[in-house]
């Protein structure tokens, strides 16, 4: 069985065969089965409510005051009011949300950039050495990230790429090409061969075959790629911390700024991070098929 | 097959090997790009891990074969970072992968409101993990104000008992720390398994029950069966993700009280960016790439295997 076969799995259309036999009359046996499922129904319900309710929490602190957010035990009936997001605005939020606007959104570009003519190497008009590269792609994103940061604190510095938005991007990019690269190639895989030839034939360059042909077809899987780039680019804190300094620093840096030993701040802290986890938290819901697709290299589609 | 052939008809050996170089030439920019980000610097890694290398004494820097790695094997830091990363990798995979199973299983069926409930349980893996991690700090854990604490404290008032109100952080930190990882992972895994188990053909299954084999035999025979590759796939990637987490230490615990808490990430950016033991930093470093080639080494093989990917590649070559 093909892990292919799984296109539009996620739909949630799947036939249940169980339903299939209709007898005229309700057997006993069915109508347990019937109570039972929708009993699992209501522990998933539980299941989502429980795992959600950390954040409708941090929800509900945001829209308090600073006094009646840290009480316990949680008065549910304090005033709401939005004065923690206009804090969090005051708090100059803007530029750290515009730094990691660009350190994701430029290097997700640069990746998308640099993986579709890749994986067309290697998945449309493919190279001999196919499997070697490939696995040696995707070996460079199993190294751990860590073992990476001195010698690119180092070379940043040399280079004065220290606390400069660029230095993210260019590490951001490598960050995520292997992932990018596995992905769009096996997007590519599954365009029709027949549908290049006929392009070579009639004499399109390689710019013109992938602007024209490949990137239309392979438009889902850019997007799934471009998905999956973004929301890592977007959360990483470690680089972020350890190579910015004040004018480069993003959302996660900023975050991190909150947290003093003194006066009460729980409740400006739930505003902040909700509001810089929203975007990816938007796009990772709309696009939740995409989601998976990314996450599991493509070999999920 | 056939298209090679037609791209220019060339039949001299430099027009091959020309056309083998327009072949690659898309994929240049992609792997430059990687070695010069990802491979190079893991280089420079390994020469600094065999230099002694201090900030603080820069007139001592000097080349010390491998000091730094029996340095950073008998540092009690170190090691407890070791040993914390192997408790929580596993612990926090195998209890992500459970949970995750048992949700996609749920999920796995109709009910009213499947795709909300979906909805709501990926958003843990959606949240910022920084933005996640301070929130269970500051508004779970927290021992006066806590949502845990303050629930107890709620269920004390109402049925007239005296509430405990435990330190969490402090008290049980491995705990706390863990199922941060788990709540952050759990989706992640649900997400790759229900996508295996959709992608089960139903036939079978009914096929199996007109046979006559009941629920349990059908999950035993073919649903686990057919979603093993899926699992083995979602614990290589969270492996993976948490040997690399650091977030939640850094917020949560800091890497402690003591030495609790520390795993490898956080230890060796403490030994880097506080210590200044560049030379220490790097071996340390090294090690865990070590550890991760082992282990990517058997999950290079299965994704492969699972992806269908590189037979693809290799069928038109």
């Amino acid at each position: 069985m093909t892990v292919s076969a799984s296109s539009r799995a996620l739909a949630g259309t799947r036939r249940d065969p169980k339903a299939v036999p209709a007898k005229p009359v309700v057997s006993k046996s069915a109508r347990r089965r019937k109570r039972n499922n929708s009993l699992l129904g209501v522990l998933a319900w539980f299941c989502g409510l429980v795992f959600f309710a950390p954040i409708a929490w941090m929800v509900f602190v945001s829209f308090h005051k600073e006094v009646h957010a840290a009480v316990s035990p949680p008065d549910l009936t304090a005033p709401l009011t939005i004065e923690q997001y206009a804090n969090v605005i005051e708090r100059n939020i803007a530029p750290y949300t515009i730094n990691s606007l660009i350190a994701a959104g430029f290097s997700t570009v640069l990746v998308i950039v640099l993986a579709v003519p890749a994986a067309y190497a290697t998945a449309v008009k493919p190279i001999r050495a196919v499997k070697g590269t490939l696995t040696w792609v995707l070996s460079t994103k199993f190294l751990p990230l860590i073992a990476a940061l001195l010698p690119l604190y180092l070379v940043f510095k040399e280079l004065g790429l220290l606390d400069n938005i660029w230095g993210l991007v260019i590490f951001y990019t490598g960050m995520n090409l292997p992932v990018a690269i596995w992905m769009m190639h096996s997007f590519l895989s599954e365009i029709p061969p027949d549908v290049m030839a006929a392009a070579e034939v009639d004499g399109a360059g390689l710019p013109t075959i992938l602007a024209r042909i490949v990137l239309p077809l392979a438009l889902p899987g850019i997007a799934a790629t471009g998905l999956i780039a973004f929301i890592f680019a977007w959360n990483e804190f470690m680089f972020a911390l350890s190579l910015t300094g004040t004018k480069a620093s993003t959302a996660p840096v900023y975050l991190v700024s909150f947290i003093t030993s003194e006066g009460l701040f729980i409740a400006q802290l739930s505003a902040a991070s909700l509001v810089v986890s929203i975007p990816v938290v938007i796009a990772g819901w709309v696009a939740q098929d995409r989601l998976v697709q990314g996450l599991s290299l493509g070999a999920v589609k | 097959m056939a298209k090679s052939k037609v791209s220019e008809g060339v039949d001299t050996r430099s027009g091959l090997k020309a056309a083998a170089w327009r072949r690659r030439l898309p994929l240049m920019p992609a792997l430059i790009f990687l070695v010069v980000v990802t491979q190079i610097p893991f280089v420079v890694t390994i020469v600094i891990s065999l230099f002694h290398w201090v900030v603080m004494y820069p007139n001592d820097t000097r080349f010390d074969w491998f000091a730094n790695y029996v340095a950073v094997l008998r540092d009690p830091y170190l090691r407890a970072a070791i040993l914390n990363t192997a408790v929580m990798v596993v612990v926090g995979v195998l209890a992500a992968l459970v949970i995750g199973t048992f949700l996609a299983l749920l999920l796995n069926r109709t009910f009213f409101g499947r795709g909300f409930v979906r909805t709501l349980l990926i958003t843990p893996f959606l949240i910022m993990p920084m933005a996640a991690s301070l929130m269970w700090k500051h508004l779970i854990y927290n021992a006066e104000y806590g949502l845990i604490n303050g629930v107890l404290k709620w269920m004390g008032n109402t049925f007239g008992f005296d509430a405990p109100q435990p330190e969490w952080v402090s008290g049980s930190p491995k705990v706390a720390v863990i199922l941060v990882l788990v709540w952050t992972w759990t989706p992640f895994m649900m997400l790759i398994t229900l996508a295996g188990l959709q992608a089960q053909d139903p036939e079978v299954k009914e096929a199996a029950m007109i046979d006559g084999a009941n629920a349990f035999q059908q999950f035993r025979f073919l649903t686990f069966k057919h979603l093993r590759q899926y699992l083995e796939l979602s614990t290589v990637l969270g492996v993976i993700y948490l040997l690399n987490a650091y977030d939640q230490v850094f917020s949560i615990t800091q890497g402690g009280p003591g030495t609790a808490t520390t795993n490898l990430p956080y230890q060796i950016y403490v030994t880097i960016f506080r210590g200044y033991d560049y030379g220490r930093g790097a071996a340390a470093g090294v090690l865990v790439v070590i550890v991760s080639i082992i282990i990517s080494n058997f999950g290079l093989k299965l994704i492969s295997s699972l992806n269908d990917v590189i037979p693809a590649g290799g069928r038109k070559k």
